[in-house]
């Protein structure tokens, strides 16, 4: 245990480094932008307005709500203590709205794609790919060329795809949106199963293409697995198939769960493209019209959070792994 | 000339090669045919396909094809520069730290990894939404200086491997100077791994630029696959039924990558050999 905490610590330590450079970068970027943000809300803001005092009025109330009368050191330090206090700023496309507040309604709409999605696209891709490397035949031959095609298109792609052929030209599912907007939102039948129709085709293109990717990486090592002399001589031994095949997955999943921490980045911040081809209300579609609007505050808090997120998912896994694998305990005993 | 003749004989690389001939020769081609103005109007909004406009026409009128042909241009132009770029730095960094070693390595492959774990995509928009004049130049360059980190770490790797060679030892016992051991005894020994690292990132480049192109973010005063894209979502192309606008686009991306992707999958079984079935 005392290998695990030391591995435990100096992961916790290194994430904890990585997070205070992205708190930086989400900081830094749009600060550099020449001119300042306010000029350009405060130009929106006083379109119609012809008394002078009054523009210099709100472009001061501006100034000063984003501290941007102190020195840069100090709006950072306010932007960090903002920050862990959830307090986001306040957007700019859709003032006097708090970001957080618009944030909050956002997330769970992700959260219901892309959770699911990365779980069932995992398991599924996993199990496949194992059978495509045991069983070969049609799984291997037909099945395995048409999900390298599929883990090779971009998700926007897939979901464009999808959303055309299945949504507009068949009309099997809804073509946007996370439910019928005719319904009002509550605790019944009809707007759940109209949040559910709304959520497949997002769900599924997401799923499609984690499903691929997982699936050719499981086929390789489940490949180089079962050419490995353990396999052979439990052959030679009498152990059953299915007992073989136990060890074999089991083997090849562990770089399985790394595989998946180093996509996962890639995988959540490609994922919110979907959003925006479905329409659907995540924190995707919202980054895209805060990018549409320059809604400084709101795209950095969106890209914040994504950061975050896939920190915390890479760091869940990494902890996972530290268990999983007795490899890395045992190094962690044999360093200390 | 002995590696093109195992090369040709690889059916994975030679399909992808193909693809990518195909593609390549229509986006050089067409335009020498069709020489107008692919943001000048030839019609109605959304015109289906017709003899006179192949693959119809765009939201404003214009004709698909060409918008095709050229978007296709810009995104390759940016795809091979922004893979440049990412396999210049991470292979001089990703050598560097991997013959190295010691503390030199652990600070270039932590900021490596830090660069991993922050998804190169979100810090692809924040640079880009910083920057307010954006060339097709300025956009690979910032997709290439936010993919690298991984060619930096898959060159160390190999680097590393590679370190306690005889020859290398010969090498620093005889008092090369570093750099002259890293360009002449390690480098070539890397040089196909290199390249096929290259052909993924030209691949990264590609899917990176039509996904910040279709967050509204891309190159300005110019076509590619993802402004496309963007604009088919903009005007609801995909609502509207009007499938000639964002299939062709979304189908080049996809066989662009796909086509890259197989280059690199027949290359690999051909210089590891452990993969060869």
């Amino acid at each position: 245990m005392k290998g695990y905490r030391r591995y435990f610590t100096k992961k916790l330590m290194w994430y904890l480094l990585t997070l205070i450079v992205a708190i930086l970068f989400n900081f830094m970027l749009p600060r550099m932008i020449t001119g300042n943000p306010v000029d350009q809300i405060v130009k929106r803001i006083t379109v119609g307005m012809h008394d002078t005092d009054n523009i210099k009025a709100t472009y001061e109330t501006f100034y000063k709500e984003y501290n941007l009368d102190k020195p840069m050191y100090q709006q950072f330090f306010i932007y960090v203590g903002d920050v862990l206090q959830g307090d986001l700023g306040t957007s700019f496309s859709m003032y006097p709205k708090k970001v957080s507040d618009i944030l909050k309604r956002a997330i769970p709409w992700t959260v219901a794609i892309q959770l699911p999605a990365i779980i069932v696209g995992w398991v599924l891709g996993n199990v496949l790919g194992a059978i495509a490397a045991y069983k070969k035949g049609i799984f291997d031959k037909v099945i395995f060329p048409i999900t390298l095609f599929i883990s090779s298109i971009p998700f926007f792609v897939l979901s464009i795809l999808l959303l055309y052929g299945f949504g507009v030209a068949l009309e099997w599912f809804p073509v946007g949106g996370a439910y019928n907007r005719t319904l009002i939102p509550g605790p019944y039948w009809a707007f759940y199963k109209s949040v559910l129709q709304h959520h497949f085709l997002p769900f599924a293109s997401i799923a499609l293409i984690m499903l691929g990717g997982q699936g050719i990486g499981m086929r390789e090592m489940a490949l180089y697995e079962l050419s490995a002399d353990y396999v052979k001589y439990s052959k030679m031994m009498g152990i059953r198939e299915s007992k073989i095949v136990k060890y074999v997955f089991k083997n090849a999943a562990l770089p399985q769960v790394t595989g998946l921490a180093i996509s996962l980045g890639t995988m959540i911040a490609g994922a919110l493209v979907t959003e925006i081809v479905f329409n659907y209300p995540g924190l995707g579609l919202t980054m895209f019209k805060a990018l549409r609007a320059l809604d400084y505050p709101m795209i950095s808090a969106c890209t914040l959070l994504i950061t975050i997120t896939v920190l915390l998912a890479n760091f869940f896994v990494d902890v996972l792994y530290g268990f999983l694998d007795p490899r890395i305990k045992a190094n962690q005993i044999e360093e200390s | 000339m002995h590696i093109l003749k195992i090369l040709t004989s690889s059916f994975k690389f030679m399909l992808g090669f193909i693809i990518l001939i195909l593609i390549l020769s229509f986006t050089l081609l067409y335009p020498l045919m069709n020489d107008a103005d692919p943001f000048a109007p030839v019609g109605a909004a959304f015109e289906p396909p017709s003899a006179e406009h192949l693959v119809g026409t765009d939201n404003f009128g214009r004709d698909v094809l060409l918008s095709l042909a050229h978007g296709t241009r810009t995104s390759l132009i940016v795809g091979v520069l922004a893979g440049a770029i990412a396999t210049v730095i991470g292979l001089g960094l990703g050598l560097f730290a991997g013959y190295k070693g010691g503390i030199i390595d652990e600070i270039l492959m932590a900021f490596a990894n830090m660069f991993t774990v922050i998804p190169p995509f979100i810090i692809l928009i924040l640079i880009s939404v910083s920057i307010q004049t954006r060339s097709i130049w300025m956009t690979a360059a910032v997709i290439g200086i936010t993919t690298w980190p991984w060619t930096a770490r898959a060159v160390r790797a190999q680097a590393v491997s590679l370190r306690e060679r005889d020859h290398i030892n010969i090498a620093r016992l005889s008092g090369f100077s570093t750099w002259r051991i890293i360009l002449q005894e390690v480098l070539p020994y890397i040089m196909s791994y290199v390249f096929m690292c290259y052909v993924i990132q030209i691949s990264t480049g590609i899917l990176s630029e039509s996904g910040v192109s279709l967050l509204g973010l891309g190159p300005l005063n110019t076509v590619s696959l993802g402004i496309l894209l963007n604009w088919a979502i903009l005007f609801e192309a995909p609502v509207a039924g009007a499938w000639w606008t964002f299939v062709p686009a979304a189908m080049t991306v996809a066989f662009t990558t796909f086509s890259l992707y197989l280059m690199q999958l027949g290359m690999d079984e051909i210089f590891n050999p452990k993969l060869r079935s």
